[in-house]
């Protein structure tokens, strides 16, 4: 689908798509793209994760979106389940899923365990990495590790007012450049930014974007032959797998939880043209 | 396990999937010797070195701002050693003292309408409609007052606590107190995060037990939901403002009541911090052995809460969410409480049976028999204590003049009226003393129950989270009970 496609889009920084930040003040502009669903998705086009350290506003940009009124709290650690909601924009619906906020996808607690099962199983079409721009390089962390995922990814630099009340200047197209995904100023408190955001993540969804997602560099040479044959070998066995370079460097770590799904089929079944519902259905189970 | 396994759709056939599964399982073994096993900080190493190299090339600083000098200058204060518990007391009693100073009088507003207007009403409306005595005894002065009594007494505290508490929350002080108290739970041999927990827990500890899910290791994760029981509960600060309100300002001037009540039940809150700690120390050196893990918590920058959202969102989501969930006991609460009354075998009512079998040991540890059945009868929810006591009241002492007749829950329209009727049963200070305590420190509501039955899965870590506070408020109140005796030279 869209693997195989390298450049990047030019119209990764927001501005340049035809509704550009002048449109994007208009509340006007605004109330007609997005409708906000709240819980009312029965049916949708897309599936949007959003993911993030503690604290970067995750709940409120879901809130702002969705129109629901989630508790968000100026503490990590508050959201330690999934919510889902759902939102319109630009013709299409978009069911938004709120992960917990966690540092790393890597560890076993449960909250880590539940965002990193959503990303691998459920496949959603848009993964919205929410960085704190007050705090870049350690939110960084995090958002290499969704880009070893997916590579269906938009950063939203959220909390912007803070970072330049504190004297920080995010140069979002530097940052794009070097992700290879869209990156978008936010400050979803007061709601700027928020059609930017909407607008990437509706290119991304529609593949109308092409995404070229950074992936780790500097390994040790020894790890990154290992690596690379690992892959190659996954590669082989299940043909068409989107992840197989985060399957390789789950197994050379000895991740159990992986070997299971690789063993029981349920990492097979994640093969580009397996049926969409069926992903779907294995989320809910393994929710329930 | 969860579906078949049959990829549909344009997917290239492979070679019998599970001979090459295992061969990919094999070859990874194979190289995860070669690779050696600090492949975890290896690619650690490699995310954080291109996380620095991508943050530096977009992130540009400016010199330090007065805003990040000011979030210092108050991290330093409210963290520091000297003054970082002080200030905590200092504004925990503030948020407390508003909220008694501050209930009361919409507390008696809407007491007025509903039991002095509305309940009346309904009764002429009853017997005009020609309700058979039991039916309206039953449906009105069991249910509706039940209902009316939890709704006056808990809405106005709660809309004046959760905001307050919620602006805590936004403006960033909740993870400060986390650090403040972390060092104290790594010695009690628990996790830190279990400071985020217990904070959870006193707003409700079931959504407590729920957030103890941050914590990743299972012996840490249990420590801290057997304990969150011992941060008081937003269901129990009725039955800590009223008892002190009544008993222990009373021992002091009037302009000084308010404060002294306040400081009263910050002091319950504080013991339950202090059992939380000596619990889990004990805990993490008997049944649930281990060394503490670490973890890092990140000190959020402040933000200036947004006042009125967080009014409407607080009062939204939490005070109709926590009152809706208290109603949907009182309810059959209060229809048990009313049949109990009324139904008599052998000339006294079950009710009455039921006080006299528990009074000896009630009056052993400091309490009564009324009080240990209310906290039976209140086992769905800790909101029910005081309407239940105060009916077992008349129904014992026989105190009629004061209700409205048996079984009938009432709010007495002043405090005085309250104290007479507990003195009329023979409370002392110790019975409220040790009221407080018990309350702090006895089984969790159903709800918490169940809540920690579904995180645990097991009915062994349920059986002990709901028992091993019951054990404990007996000893306490037992001990307290003996020591105050011997003192009084009783």
């Amino acid at each position: 689908m869209h693997t195989e496609a390298s450049a990047v889009h030019p119209s990764a920084h927001p501005s340049a798509h035809p509704s550009g930040a002048a449109c994007g003040s208009c509340p006007i502009y605004h109330a007609a793209n997005l409708k906000k669903l709240g819980i009312n998705v029965d049916h949708w086009d897309y599936v949007v994760a959003l993911a993030g350290n503690p604290n970067t506003g995750k709940s409120t940009v879901f809130n702002r979106l969705t129109g629901l009124r989630q508790h968000t709290g100026n503490w990590p650690g508050k959201t330690v389940s999934r919510a889902e909601g759902g939102f319109e924009y630009g013709g299409k619906s978009y069911k938004l899923v709120d992960l917990p906020g966690t540092y790393s996808l890597l560890s076993t607690s449960l909250d880590e365990e539940v965002a990193r099962d959503f990303l691998l199983f459920g496949q959603p079409d848009v993964v919205v990495v929410v960085v704190d721009a007050t705090r870049v390089e350690r939110n960084l962390n995090l958002a290499l590790q969704v880009l070893e995922i997916t590579d269906r990814v938009v950063v939203c630099l959220n909390l912007i007012d803070e970072a330049r009340r504190h004297g920080l200047q995010v140069d979002e197209r530097q940052f794009s450049r070097d992700l290879g995904v869209p990156a978008v100023p936010t400050a979803a408190r007061s709601g700027t930014g928020l059609p930017d955001l909407l607008q990437a993540i509706s290119d991304v969804a529609s593949g109308k974007l092409v995404t070229k997602p950074h992936r780790l560099q500097n390994e040790p040479p020894a790890l990154k032959q290992a690596l690379t044959r690992l892959t190659q070998a996954v590669e082989a066995a299940l043909p068409g797998l989107p992840n197989a370079r985060w399957v390789a460097m789950r197994l050379l770590e000895g991740d159990e939880h992986i070997a299971e799904a690789l063993r029981n089929g349920e990492l097979g079944d994640l093969r580009r043209g397996a049926h969409p519902e069926q992903s779907n259905l294995v989320l809910q189970l393994k929710s329930a | 396990m969860m579906k078949t396994h049959a990829p549909t759709g344009p997917v290239q056939p492979s070679p019998s999937p599970s001979a090459s599964v295992e061969g990919v399982l094999a070859l990874a073994q194979g190289l995860r010797q070669e690779v050696g096993s600090n492949f975890h900080d290896q690619i650690a190493e490699a995310m954080y070195h291109d996380a620095a190299r991508i943050a530096d090339r977009a992130v540009t600083r400016a010199g330090e701002t007065p805003q990040a000098t000011l979030d210092r200058t108050i991290d330093r204060l409210v963290t520091s050693r000297v003054w970082g518990f002080p200030l905590m007391i200092l504004l925990f009693t503030l948020v407390f003292w508003l909220t008694i100073a501050g209930a009361n009088v919409p507390s008696g507003l809407l007491a007025g309408l509903l039991i002095d207007t509305v309940y009346p009403a309904l009764h002429a409306g009853a017997s005009a409609v020609g309700l058979p005595w039991w039916l309206s005894g039953f449906l009105l002065d069991g249910v509706y007052l039940a209902t009316a009594w939890v709704v006056s007494v808990m809405l106005p505290p709660m809309a004046i606590f959760f905001p307050l508490f919620t602006l805590l929350e936004d403006f960033g002080y909740l993870p400060r107190v986390a650090f403040n108290l972390d060092h104290l739970f790594k010695k009690a041999g628990a996790h830190g995060k279990q400071s985020l927990s217990m904070m959870m827990g006193f707003g409700c500890n079931a959504a407590g037990i729920i957030a103890t899910r941050v914590i990743d290791s299972p012996r840490e994760r249990l420590i801290a939901i057997i304990t969150n029981n011992f941060a008081l509960c937003n269901g129990r600060w009725p039955t800590q403002i009223l008892i002190a309100t009544l008993f222990i300002g009373a021992l002091v001037p009037a302009h000084l009541a308010g404060v002294i009540s306040a400081l009263a039940v910050v002091g319950v809150a504080a013991l339950g911090v202090l059992l939380t700690f000596v619990v889990s120390w004990a805990l993490s050196r008997t049944i649930l052995k281990g060394e503490a893990s670490a973890f890092s918590l990140e000190l959020p920058p402040y933000r200036p809460p947004r006042i009125l959202q967080t009014i409407y969102t607080s009062i939204i989501d939490r005070t109709v969410f926590v009152l809706w969930r208290a109603v949907l006991f009182a309810i059959p609460a209060g229809a048990v409480i009313w049949l109990s009354a009324n139904i008599h075998v052998g000339g006294a009512s079950v009710a009455e049976h039921l006080v006299n079998l528990l009074h000896p040991f009630g009056l052993l540890v400091g309490l009564n028999g009324v009080i240990l059945l209310a906290y039976i009868v209140a086992i769905p929810a800790n909101e029910l204590v005081i309407p239940t006591i105060l009916m077992l009241i008349v129904l014992v002492t026989g105190a009629s003049s004061v209700g409205e007749g048996a079984g009938v829950m009432f709010e007495l329209d002043s405090g005085t009226g309250t104290m007479a009727l507990f003195h009329a049963n023979g409370w002392t200070l110790l019975t409220a003393i040790n009221l407080m305590l018990f309350s702090l420190v006895h089984n969790p509501c159903s709800t918490t129950i169940y809540t920690t039955y579904k995180e645990t899965g097991s009915l062994k870590w349920t059986a002990i989270t709901a028992l091993l506070p019951v054990v404990l408020g007996f000893g306490l109140t037992f001990a307290v009970a003996t020591v105050w005796r011997l003192v009084a030279g009783g």
